[in-house]
């Protein structure tokens, strides 16, 4: 148990293996794969601590109580707002993500991403009085001031439910950007802004899409009419997560990722990794227009929460990656915005000095901190964070760090908290810019392609994939040249991406541990039952085909079950299926992992396909993917069909 | 007639109706189809026509071209949403809002610049448009774009979508097909698992209960949702020249169009048009009824009794007893509109405008006024009386 499992007892046993591994190669392979296994095990059902990993936070309308969101422990903590002293914890579903609380304050709304439905919440017995479904993965929610509708942002299948407030029952969705995410109720109440965290698809084939910019956008919804009645568009965007107004409404406020995928990772020295910037929007600034949060040489990695203070004059962003919060001068970024010509294409995002006119603090806090909240009277700012299970609270007048509210005073900080940590944070890279999850969001993806090797601008263009569920799917990258994850993520990731600091070994086997242990999120295309419906069942049969529709036998190496075969849908092997382009360096390409695949386009390994469909339509001319020319289109949707299932 | 030379056909009709080619009148196979108002066009007083005339629907047409705004007057579909007004072009999808023209085209990502077919999803707000190159949805200025290279859509010439609860029911050169939103799972209809022959589908009409698709060359089909089964409704006499038995079935197999409206099926055909009730049909040439011509582009039902004819030779209307005809005179272009009573009785009503041609192709209501697609423009029917 803990002694066992104690961070640094198995810990030391692993370094002694990592550091012993020089000389040999199965001294380096054997080691790193068996250590990891063994730690695992140990941590996942021995070790196990139910950490509670706040994400989000609220007052309820009268300031006396704190709603803390605890995303691991699946439970909203509802604590005194002065004191901090536990009311009641409130066990919800799996995995929660959103809260919001009703006009009138007497519901509170949790989403439970894992499970898809919605926690009903009475705010006076405290007590969940009703469990709701909704779409794929809910995830940012909101209620109308009439009480009428509550909008749900589904993550997964990309739309925002609207549910009638009373019943929970859906009565439609909306269109949302890909991975909607996050609403914010305008202060008049008319309008909900929803954002999303993977870039949309490109809407038109041109041969490029792959290596275009890519576009985001904030869906702005009636709130009365229930339809969308704007986007507006963030261009080279991706990644876009809380939004915020000024209490007038005349001042929004969205902060995002702004990844430079198109040109080689080799350049983050020189900023070409990614900006973190916010847009602002409305009528204080006409048109929307980019800034950075970036400084020179310090970057302000992953922002996910915001808040305007309700005099206007501050602004508040949690940075996930810097483990730290930033503090704006509201009247010096519009200064900086509106006294001067805007670029033509209206973002800052490349000027690394800007920040210098508006950033007035940079606070440090926590791991890893997310969601925040402006106490009524704007002097504590309080912030969640997730990973040290604390909630930081600054004094706004001084900008510091006056109190830390432990929530989890007792539990020991174990392997795969550390490597958690580990991953979200942007510590080891070049002046801080990057983390793994800049580019696994949320341990997922980013639904980009990146050019990752100093071998050229546009050579060997790979697309990002999914992380959940990795053991047994070695090698990784896609021309299959890491054996493992220890070296995935050891020295690869600290020569090609970090280029400024290295992972001592303990630290590695951390993240090695933590990345191994990824669950698998539910597949939201199979029947609750396990069963296949009748579309799902012919595909699977063409999946397992050895014979063509003109009686002919497929080929071992040309059915789809030889290169995804096992439980992960992969053989381990590299094969070529022709889709090598003129800028690859080969044609010989790791199979994927078929998990979840439905949820992580683009496909093949430069992301040239936008959907499964054109894996066969557009990239399989001479059957060399499969043999699949003699499908039908209806057979092509079956394939399809169960692909999602797996 | 192959399905080739079928396309081929249209399309020289076409252009004949619009005046690029001049044609006998005999090409689409039917008998010159003679206005009634030639035939039996009574001399009235003008004291005895407000005396006995059917109080039909008085316009007066306001046309839209490309001389003042209009991306292409070649006008295949309207669709009224609300306040806006979207026009489905050969060059572009024209929407009309606050009095100006905004036109959509292939680079802002819809599938094809010729829009053939429209249909709004009333709880969201989006619309649907089907192009001869996929399908399109505009969602508040955003276009998400179906082919059949980049989706389960069957094929890209779509000419026909409707939107029912969840699903986009697609009718396309290559069969029907079913976008369930909630899922993303397309499911096709075709020669395969329908009794569709020719999986040329012109049309659809979707509703929560019935599912009717209009397929050239093979009826009407019919989907019963609750069930899953499918009815199919053909000509019963088989014959495409001539009609042997007029009310006891689909007026001919060739259906451009489908419009299900209060349990009533209402399909046009290049040979009249039928109403079904469920039990009975009633069918409309040109020789014993209103219709201006047997060769109708499309339909649309108001209600039960309640009908718009879009033909080649003008805009009609069936009030369940009556009709009325709007349209440029054919010989001259001077406007038109006819009435014909019950009895037969044609009598002309002095209009001063009318639809921009009388090639017509579409129609959707803006509360009593109508919108119009035709030939050589987009025009707008304010309701007089």
């Amino acid at each position: 148990m803990i002694v066992l499992l104690s961070h640094y007892g198995w810990r030391r046993v692993f370094a002694a293996a990592l550091a012993g591994s020089g000389a040999l190669l199965l001294g380096i392979v054997l080691p790193m794969v068996i250590r990891p296994a063994q730690a695992e095990r140990r941590s996942t059902n021995e070790d196990f601590v139910n950490y509670a990993s706040p994400l989000e936070l609220l007052f309820s309308p009268d300031g006396s109580r704190l709603y803390v969101l605890c995303q691991q422990s699946q439970q909203v903590r509802v604590l005194d707002a002065s004191s901090f002293a536990l009311i009641k914890n409130i066990a919800v579903g799996g995995v929660p993500r959103g809260i919001a609380l009703s006009s009138k304050g007497d519901r509170l709304y949790v989403t439970n991403s894992w499970d898809d439905t919605v926690s009903a919440i009475d705010t006076g017995a405290l007590d969940v009085v009703a469990t709701w479904h909704v779409g794929a993965e809910p995830s940012g929610i909101v209620a109308d001031p009439n009480a009428a509708h509550l909008f749900v942002a589904n993550r997964v299948s990309d739309d925002v439910a609207v549910l009638n407030a009373q019943t929970g029952e859906e009565e439609k969705r909306l269109a949302g950007g890909r991975g909607t995410s996050y609403l914010t109720l305008a202060p008049d109440g008319g309008k909900i802004y929803a954002t999303h965290i993977y870039p949309n698809p490109s809407s038109r084939r041109t041969g490029l899409e792959n290596r275009t910019a890519p576009e985001s956008e904030i869906s702005v919804i009636d709130a009365k009419r229930a339809t969308v009645m704007d986007r507006i568009p963030l261009h080279s965007i991706a990644g876009v997560f809380h939004l915020a107004f000024s209490r007038d409404g005349r001042l929004g406020v969205v902060v995002e990722y702004h990844p430079k995928n198109l040109v080689p990772l080799a350049h983050l020295e020189h900023g070409g990794a990614f900006a973190y910037t916010i847009t602002l929007f409305g009528t204080m600034v006409g048109k929307p227009v980019e800034v950075p949060l970036d400084e020179l040489d310090r970057y302000a990695s992953q922002p996910f929460g915001v808040a305007i203070s309700y005099d206007s004059s501050r602004m508040y962003i949690t940075l996930g990656g810097s483990d730290a919060v930033l503090a704006i001068d509201v009247r010096r970024l519009l200064n900086f915005v509106n006294a001067r010509p805007r670029p033509a294409s209206g973002s800052y995002a490349a000027d690394l000095s800007a920040s210098s006119n508006y950033v007035i603090a940079r606070i440090p806090v926590g791991h890893n901190p997310r969601g925040l909240a402006l106490s009524a009277d704007g002097r504590r700012l309080l912030v969640a964070n997730r990973l040290d299970d604390t909630i930081s609270v600054i004094d706004t007048n001084t900008l510091r760090v006056s109190a830390t509210v432990e929530l989890n005073r007792q539990e020991p900080v174990n392997v795969l908290r550390r490597g958690e940590q580990t991953f979200y944070s942007a510590h080891y890279s070049f002046q801080g810019q990057i983390g793994c999850s800049s580019c696994h969001i949320d341990s997922t993806f980013d639904g980009l392609t990146w050019d990752l090797e100093p071998d050229g601008f546009g050579v060997d263009i790979v697309d990002n994939r999914l992380l959940e569920d990795l053991r047994g799917t070695e090698p990784f990258k896609w021309n299959g040249g890491n054996p493992n994850i220890p070296t995935e993520c050891g020295p690869r990731t600290e020569k090609y991406f970090w280029r400024s600091e290295n992972y001592d070994d303990l630290t590695l086997s951390d993240l090695t541990v933590y990345v191994r242990t990824m669950r698998l999120r539910p597949n939201r295309w199979r029947l609750p039952n396990g069963e296949l419906t009748a579309a799902q069942e012919r595909g699977k049969a063409i999946f397992e085909r050895s014979v063509d529709r003109f009686g002919k036998p497929i080929t071992v190496e040309n059915q789809c079950s030889y290169c995804h075969s096992g439980p992960k849908g992969t053989s381990q092997k590299s094969f070529d299926v022709g889709t090598r382009k003129a800028t690859d360096e080969s044609g010989l390409f790791d199979t994927p992992q078929l998990a979840n695949v439905a949820m992580t386009a683009p496909y093949l390994h430069d992301g040239s396909a936008r959907t499964m469909e054109e894996i066969w339509t557009i990239f399989n001319p001479a059957d060399k993917h499969g043999r699949t020319n003699d499908l039908t289109k209806d057979e092509l949707n079956d394939l399809v069909e169960y692909l999602r299932t797996r | 007639m192959m399905r080739g030379d079928r396309k081929l056909v249209w399309m020289i009709a076409l252009l004949a109706s619009t005046g690029a080619i001049s044609l006998p009148v005999f090409v689409v196979g039917q008998k010159a189809a003679t206005p009634a108002v030639a035939t039996k066009a009574h001399t009235a007083s003008a004291a005895k026509q407000n005396e006995e005339l059917p109080k039909m629907p008085l316009f007066r047409f306001d046309n839209f071209t490309t001389a003042n705004g209009l991306p292409d007057n070649h006008v295949y579909s309207v669709l009224v949403d609300g306040d806006r007004i979207w026009a489905g072009t050969e060059n572009g999808l024209a929407v009309y809002e606050n009095h100006a023209w905004k036109t959509y085209t292939t680079k802002d990502g819809l599938a094809h610049r010729a829009v053939l077919s429209l249909a709004l999803d009333k709880r969201t707000g989006d619309v649907w448009a089907g192009t001869m190159g996929g399908l399109s949805r505009i969602s508040a200025g955003r276009i998400d774009t179906y082919t059949q290279m980049n989706s389960g859509l069957s094929n890209d010439v779509v000419y026909g979508v409707s939107v029912e609860g969840e699903n986009v029911w697609v009718a396309t050169a290559a069969g029907a097909c079913r976008l369930d939103l909630r899922t993303g799972q397309w499911t096709l209809y075709n020669e395969r698992n329908t009794p569709m022959i020719e999986i040329w589908v012109y049309g659809v009409s979707a509703t929560p209960t019935k599912v009717y698709f209009g397929v050239w060359g093979s009826g009407v089909l019919e989907y019963t949702q609750a069930t899953g089964r499918w009815d199919k409704y053909e000509d019963p006499d088989g014959e495409t020249e001539m009609v042997l038995f007029k009310d006891q079935g689909l007026i001919h197999e060739i259906v451009s169009s489908v419009s299900y409206v209060d349990n009533i099926l209402w399909a046009s055909t290049y040979f009249g048009d039928s109403r079904y009730d469920g039990r009975y049909w009633h069918n409309f040439l040109t020789k014993d009824s209103g219709l201006p011509s047997n060769f109708t582009n499309s339909v649309k039902g108001v209600d039960a009794n309640r009908a718009w004819f879009c033909t080649d030779k003008g805009l009609a209307y069936y009030d369940g007893a009556n009709w009325a005809v709007y349209r440029p005179a054919l010989a001259g272009g001077k406007p038109e509109m006819t009435v014909r009573d019950a009895k037969g009785h044609v009598t002309r009503v002095a209009v001063s405008t009318a639809p921009a041609h009388n090639y017509i192709l579409g129609i959707d209501f803006q509360g009593d006024d109508i919108w119009v697609a035709t030939a050589k423009g987009l025009s707008h029917g304010f309701r007089q009386h």
